[in-house]
C-alpha cells in the first residue's frame, strides 16, 4: 500500500533547488521548480550512486554532481550523457505548508 | 614532502580487463566515495550556475584567431613568415581543443545544450577523440581517478616511459594510435577495452563518426595529392602533432608524479597557477584538484572556487617550470622504484587525509 510522507516544510527547498530526503532506509530527491511545484525522484543518480541533492538544478533538468549526466526531474527521463536509465518519480502534494510524497 | 612505499615494488597492470582492474573492483577503490571539501549548499549553486557569456566570449575569440593563423599561414605558405601563423594556429588547434572537449563535454561551458554539443564536436574532431568513445572514457577518469587498471586516461604509468613522454610533444603516438583507432571503428570495430566503459547502444555512434572522420581526411590527402602542396594537411591533421606541446606542457602537470589508488584528488591531482595566455588555451584546467572535486564548475568559476576551498587543499604550484621540477626527478626515481611518489603536503587549516582508506599509499610512505 502507498504512503503519503512529510519529507520537509515547502520553504526548506529554495526555488529552482534540490534537497535529500531519507526514509526507510532509501534516499529520494525532492525539487521545487521555477514555477513553485515541488517534485520527487529517486535520490540516487541512475549511472553510478550519487546523490543527485548535490546536484545543479536548471529549469526542469536536475543534473548529477558527478559525471554531469541530466535528468527531467518531472518526468524521470534521462536527458543527457552518462545516465542512460530513467529515474523513478513519486506523487508528491503540499498540504499546511508541508511537502508530502506518495512512497510506494 | 617526498615519499616512497615500503613494500618491494610489483608490477602494475594498467589494462582495463586485467588484474588490477578486478581487484579495485573487489576492494572496493573502484567507484569509491572520494574525499570533498565542504562548501555550503548557497555557495556551492552559486559557483555551478551556468552562463553562455564567457564561454561565447572565449570560443568567438579562439575561432577568429582560428581563422586568421590559418589565413595567414596560407597567404604566406612557402615563405619563413608562415611560421609564426602556423605556430599560433597549432597551438590553437592541437592544444586548445583539449580543454574545449573537456569542459564541452562535462557540459559546463555552456549553459545553453546545444553550444556545448557543437563546440565539443569541432574540438573532438582536432583532438583527435572520438567524441564517444572519449565522453565515456572520461567518465571513467572521474569515478576511478588514477586508479590502476580503472582509469583509462591515466598519461604517465609507472615505471615512466619517458620516451614515449617526450613524444607525446609533438603528438606522434598520439595521432598514431587515433589514426588507427578511427580506422578500426570505422571497419565496425569495437575493443574489448573499449567495451568496458561506452554502453552497447552508444557503440554504434563511435562507429559512425569515425567513419565520418576517415572520409574528411580522405578527402584532405586526396586534395594534398591533387595540389601537389602539403598545405591542407597543414591545415587539417597535421596541426594535431605540431601543435600539441601546450597541451601535453599542461596535461602532464594534472596527475604526474602523484599518488595512485587513493580516493582524495588532493593526493592525486596538482593546482598550478599558470600565466593567462595559457589559462585561456586551457580554460582553467590548471585548477585541477579543484575541478575533479567539483567538476559542476564551469571553467570560468573555477578561481573562485580555489580561493573558496585552498585553505584545505595542498599548496598550489606556483607556476610551470616549478611543477616540472617537481615532476621529472619523481619520474626518474619512479625509473627505479615504481612504487615511488610525491606526497602532497596539507596547510594545518587543512582536514588531514584519511589515512585508513590510503594505508598503502601514505602510511608506509615513511622515506
Amino acid at each position: 500500500m502507498s504512503d503519503w510522507v512529510e519529507a520537509c516544510a515547502a520553504g526548506d527547498i529554495d526555488e529552482e533547488d534540490v534537497m535529500r530526503f531519507d526514509h526507510g532506509g532509501r534516499t529520494f530527491a525532492i525539487y521545487r521548480s521555477p514555477d513553485d511545484d515541488y517534485f520527487a525522484t529517486d535520490g540516487l543518480c541512475t549511472h553510478e550512486k550519487v546523490h543527485l541533492a548535490d546536484g545543479l538544478v536548471m529549469d526542469d533538468i536536475i543534473e548529477c554532481p558527478k559525471h554531469n549526466g541530466r535528468f527531467n526531474y518531472k518526468t524521470g527521463a534521462a536527458r543527457g550523457a552518462p545516465v542512460c536509465v530513467n529515474l523513478a518519480t513519486y506523487p508528491v502534494k503540499v498540504e499546511a505548508g508541508k511537502v508530502l510524497i506518495q512512497i510506494g | 614532502m617526498e615519499a616512497t612505499l615500503s613494500a618491494p615494488p610489483s608490477r602494475r597492470d594498467y589494462s582495463l580487463i586485467g588484474r588490477d582492474a578486478k581487484l579495485a573492483v573487489e576492494t572496493g577503490l573502484s567507484a569509491a566515495e572520494w574525499y570533498h571539501t565542504d562548501i555550503p549548499r548557497k555557495q556551492m549553486k552559486e559557483l555551478m550556475q551556468r552562463s553562455d557569456g564567457p564561454a561565447i566570449r572565449d570560443t568567438a575569440i579562439w575561432l577568429a584567431a582560428l581563422i586568421l593563423s590559418a589565413a595567414g599561414g596560407a597567404w604566406f605558405w612557402g615563405t619563413w613568415w608562415c611560421v609564426p601563423f602556423f605556430f599560433v594556429y597549432g597551438v590553437l588547434y592541437g592544444s586548445s581543443t583539449d580543454s574545449r572537449w573537456h569542459e564541452c563535454g562535462h557540459g559546463t561551458a555552456f549553459r545553453t545544450q546545444w553550444m556545448n554539443d557543437a563546440v565539443y564536436q569541432i574540438a573532438c574532431f582536432m583532438i583527435m577523440r572520438n567524441p564517444v568513445t572519449w565522453r565515456w572514457s572520461h567518465t571513467r577518469h572521474h569515478t576511478d581517478t588514477i586508479i590502476v587498471g580503472r582509469d583509462p586516461e591515466i598519461s604517465v604509468m609507472r615505471p615512466p616511459d619517458l620516451l614515449r613522454v617526450a613524444l607525446a610533444f609533438i603528438g606522434v603516438i598520439d595521432a598514431w594510435k587515433a589514426m588507427s583507432d578511427m580506422l578500426r571503428n570505422a571497419a565496425g570495430n569495437i575493443s574489448a577495452v573499449e567495451k568496458t566503459f561506452i554502453p552497447e547502444q552508444e557503440q554504434p555512434r563511435a562507429i559512425r563518426i569515425a567513419r565520418i572522420w576517415t572520409a574528411i581526411y580522405a578527402v584532405t590527402i586526396a586534395l594534398a595529392l591533387y595540389f601537389s602542396s602539403w598545405l591542407p594537411l597543414m591545415l587539417v591533421g597535421l596541426p594535431r602533432l605540431y601543435g600539441a606541446w601546450h597541451h601535453v606542457m599542461v596535461g602532464l602537470l594534472q596527475h604526474g608524479g602523484l599518488a595512485e589508488n587513493v580516493i582524495d584528488h588532493r593526493l592525486n591531482s596538482r593546482t598550478v597557477y599558470m600565466n593567462p595566455i595559457s589559462r585561456f588555451i586551457y580554460w582553467n584546467m590548471n585548477y585541477h584538484v579543484e575541478h575533479h572535486m567539483f567538476p559542476m564548475v564551469p571553467y570560468h568559476a573555477l578561481p573562485k572556487l580555489h580561493a573558496l576551498i585552498k585553505h584545505d587543499l595542498p599548496a598550489p604550484t606556483p607556476s610551470i617550470l616549478a611543477g616540472y621540477r617537481e615532476m621529472i626527478p619523481a619520474f626518474l626515481r619512479q625509473l627505479r622504484n615504481e612504487d615511488y611518489f610525491l606526497k602532497r603536503e596539507l596547510p594545518p587549516t587543512a582536514r588531514p587525509y584519511r589515512e585508513e582508506f590510503h594505508n598503502d599509499a601514505i602510511a608506509a610512505a615513511a622515506e
